[in-house]
């Protein structure tokens, strides 16, 4: 049996996933977006990534939601006319819940998941960088294994950067 | 955490990432398809850091900082690019861009 924190967290989760894909209103998908986000930090906080858990909030449910909802209202989109589909909805929802319960009580328990787990390879035990939950550890990671990463990653900020400013310029120019 | 095990959050991750694909497939509102495509990047991120955690690296929870860094850096482009496409077309539903099409 699961730790009931991790089942009342992954039924959120679920529940927020649910939300996102069934609704018509693009700002309740964002909702339910923000839900499944702040979900999967929880889950990250279970995991002992206390770090990652609020880097997932501050950036994610924070920056790129807020950005997300600031499209929404900026192209103001009507949602579809015509009934909404509710048996479908319910249906699909009730399913997938149900395909998700199923599936933690069969294949977690005892399934080939569980066995696959076992002693720790010698090459991950040879491992410097073992798991630690300090925000030090991450930064000991970047500058030293993931230097050449960590460079790139601040050229691809800086590309996005340059190519948003482009696409964004009034199409009139580009004509 | 005691009895919680590797199975279990990468069931969940798999289950997220369903959940996403379904939604990319489904919905015909570009806005929301990106969402669900968002939201099958965290389900691989849940992925990573469970891994990381159970094999006692630190390789999964490094990757998952660079999979958020790209994936601000390719929300802010796809935005970009949606918001474009409004311009031009004047909707967002995936339905509408037919121009292509053979009719």
């Amino acid at each position: 049996m699961p730790d009931p924190l991790f089942v009342f967290i992954a039924a959120l989760t679920l529940g927020a996933c649910c939300l996102l894909v069934a609704s018509r209103n693009p700002v309740t998908s964002a909702m339910g977006m923000i839900l499944a986000l702040v979900g999967i930090a929880a889950e990250f906080f279970l995991l002992d990534a206390y770090f990652l858990g609020v880097l997932q909030v501050l950036v994610y449910a924070g920056a790129v939601m807020v950005l997300f909802l600031f499209i929404i209202m900026l192209l103001d989109v009507q949602p579809p006319g015509g009934a909404y589909p509710w048996k479908r909805a319910l249906a699909g929802g009730a399913a997938f819940l149900l395909l998700s319960a199923a599936a933690f009580a069969l294949l977690a328990p005892e399934g080939s998941l569980a066995k696959a787990a076992g002693p720790t390879p010698p090459e991950l035990a040879a491992n410097p960088e073992s798991y630690a939950t300090a925000a030090k550890a991450f930064g000991r990671s970047l500058y030293t294994k993931y230097m050449l990463p960590l460079q790139m990653a601040g050229l691809l900020l800086l590309l996005a950067l340059v190519g948003v400013v482009t696409l964004a310029k009034a199409p009139k120019s580009a004509d | 955490m005691e009895s919680t095990t590797l199975a279990h959050h990468l069931l969940l991750a798999a289950l997220v990432f369903c959940a996403g694909l379904t939604g990319v497939l489904v919905r015909r509102n570009l806005l929301v398809t990106y969402m669900c495509l968002e939201l099958m990047l965290a389900a691989t991120m849940l992925a990573l850091v469970a891994f990381s955690r159970f094999n006692g690296t630190m390789d999964g929870a490094v990757l998952v900082f660079f999979v958020i860094t790209v994936a601000a850096a390719e929300v802010a482009v796809g935005l970009a690019l949606i918001v474009a496409l409004f311009r031009r077309t004047g909707a967002v539903g995936s339905d509408r861009l037919d121009s292509l099409a053979d009719r």
